[in-house]
């Protein structure tokens, strides 16, 4: 393997030793505690009066259009990084561009803000 | 790559040998600093501000405290709620604790002491952050209790929103040092001048101000930290998205939440305290290399530490400070003021670059 790979390996082991030590906890957990699970245990918490309907029940999920905005800044960021990594070799032409960048999608913040968007409906 | 064992003793080792090492370290780093600062700070810290002692049975001055919570916990029944999705209920911690371990790997301790120097480092660490989103999701789905629904979902609102501002925040510090590479980042300012004197290096924290108070505001809304920690409210949703969690499987998402919290801090001294390295001055006056010598590999660890403390105080600081905030001022907050102070402080920083 080449270091390049060898390095983000590493990535795979840590993610295996974030799995090993959390198994090894609850398996160690495992051994020790009692497991005598009632129909009263189990029961979903509601505060002790018994549940009410069903415990995924529909609710107005607000903030979905906020996820859509999240979407759009967040492909920015993927096109900021790479020029703020060599903005001094791109000096004052990079600059201007980006600004112009960073304008157009400050302008659809201030559209969705205007809409009313940012708003608790 | 030799590792900091390598260099202080000019001996090679296998990789196997090294990832070993790297593995041990990073179990080190990640569950150490969280005993640590629990202790010191939820424990103790918290009471003297509330004018109480705080744990003073277990061990001197309750030092003993999370022993014995560990021995409590470990000794709870596992309550798997019966309307629950099983496998996605028990996946959940797991998630969580990944993000955790993830984010650990780009943070450098010394000069050579580096799990893994990424080109893209910081870049990497941003994203592995957000896994923990998924973990959260996957908790409050699976419960199939509407308090875990609710609390999911605020935590999910919460995190997206909160992950632009520290994104922007970033890239200031990466337009000053023109690299991704956490380690890039920590070199460069540790040789950095402020007008040509180069005595204390120069800390981005100086000229990136915004980006630090950007970036430390949206940690804590990360972490779901007071006055941010609506997803797990306790006087709305009882405990969130942990609310059915019992036994180990809660402490999981506990131990993530607090080494997770001890993660960002050790990122943001990376990114704006200088890292693990000394202030010139007196690292040339220790050592002969300076900063650069081999036993920064020593020393850097402990600098990181000492660093790191001061950031999680302030963080534990001002959860036990502010009351919560509501949920539609959260998301006003993130969304009509952190990201386009962000926006300004990417083009202010840009423009400075470009000038000087």
């Amino acid at each position: 393997m080449s270091d390049f790979l060898r390095e983000y390996f590493l990535v795979l082991l840590f993610g295996l030793l974030a799995v090993g030590v959390v198994g090894s906890f609850i398996g160690l957990a495992s051994l020790l505690r009692p497991d005598r699970p009632t129909p009263g245990k189990t029961l979903a918490y509601e505060s002790g009066v018994d549940p009410v309907g069903e415990g995924w029940s529909q609710s107005q999920i607000r903030y979905y259009i906020y996820a859509l905005l999240f979407v759009m800044f967040d492909v920015e960021a993927v096109f900021i990084f790479p020029w703020a990594t060599r903005l001094e070799e791109y000096g004052y032409f990079g600059l201007v561009e980006m600004v112009i960048f960073i304008f157009i999608l400050a302008l659809g913040l201030v559209y969705a803000w205007r809409k009313g968007v940012l708003r608790w409906a | 790559m030799s590792t900091m064992v390598g260099t202080l003793f000019g001996a090679e080792f296998a990789y196997w040998q090294t990832s070993g090492f790297r593995l041990l370290m990073a179990f080190v780093a990640v569950l150490l600093p969280a005993g640590g600062t629990v202790y010191l700070y939820l424990f103790k810290m918290v009471s003297f501000m509330q004018s109480r002692l705080g744990p003073m049975e277990a061990g001197p001055y309750g030092t003993l405290q999370l022993v014995a919570e560990l021995g409590k916990n470990v000794q709870k029944e596992d309550i798997i709620p019966a309307q629950a999705d099983v496998f996605v209920f028990k996946a959940a911690p797991y998630v969580v604790l990944i993000s955790t371990f993830l984010l650990v790997l780009v943070v450098p301790f010394g000069p050579d002491a580096v799990f893994a120097d990424f080109d893209t480092g910081i870049f990497f660490a941003l994203a592995v952050s957000s896994v923990s989103v998924i973990g959260i999701l996957m908790a409050g789905w699976a419960s199939a209790s509407k308090y875990s629904l609710l609390g999911g979902l605020r935590a999910a609102g919460q995190l997206i929103a909160y992950e632009l501002p520290l994104v922007l925040a970033v890239v200031g510090v990466v337009i000053q040092a023109g690299t991704l590479s956490v380690q890039g980042i920590v070199t460069s300012q540790a040789e950095g001048e402020i007008f040509g004197w180069g005595g204390v290096g120069n800390p981005f924290f100086l000229t990136q101000l915004v980006g630090f108070f950007i970036f430390m505001v949206a940690v804590q809304a990360e972490l779901t930290q007071s006055p941010f920690d609506m997803p797990i409210a306790e006087s709305e949703l009882v405990a969130g998205y942990m609310t059915e969690y019992s036994g180990f499987r809660f402490l999981m998402f506990f131990i993530g939440e607090f080494a997770t919290a001890n993660i960002f801090a050790f990122l943001a001294a990376s990114l704006f305290l200088g890292g693990w390295s000394l202030p010139p001055f007196v690292a040339d006056a220790l050592f002969a290399d300076g900063n650069f010598s081999p036993w920064m590999n020593l020393v850097g660890p402990a600098v990181m530490g000492g660093k790191m403390l001061l950031l999680t105080f302030v963080i534990y600081w001002v959860r036990f400070t502010y009351p919560r905030f509501r949920e539609d001022q959260l998301q006003s907050f993130a969304w009509k003021f952190l990201i386009p102070l962000a926006l300004a402080n990417i083009a202010v920083t840009g423009l400075l670059k470009v000038v000087f």
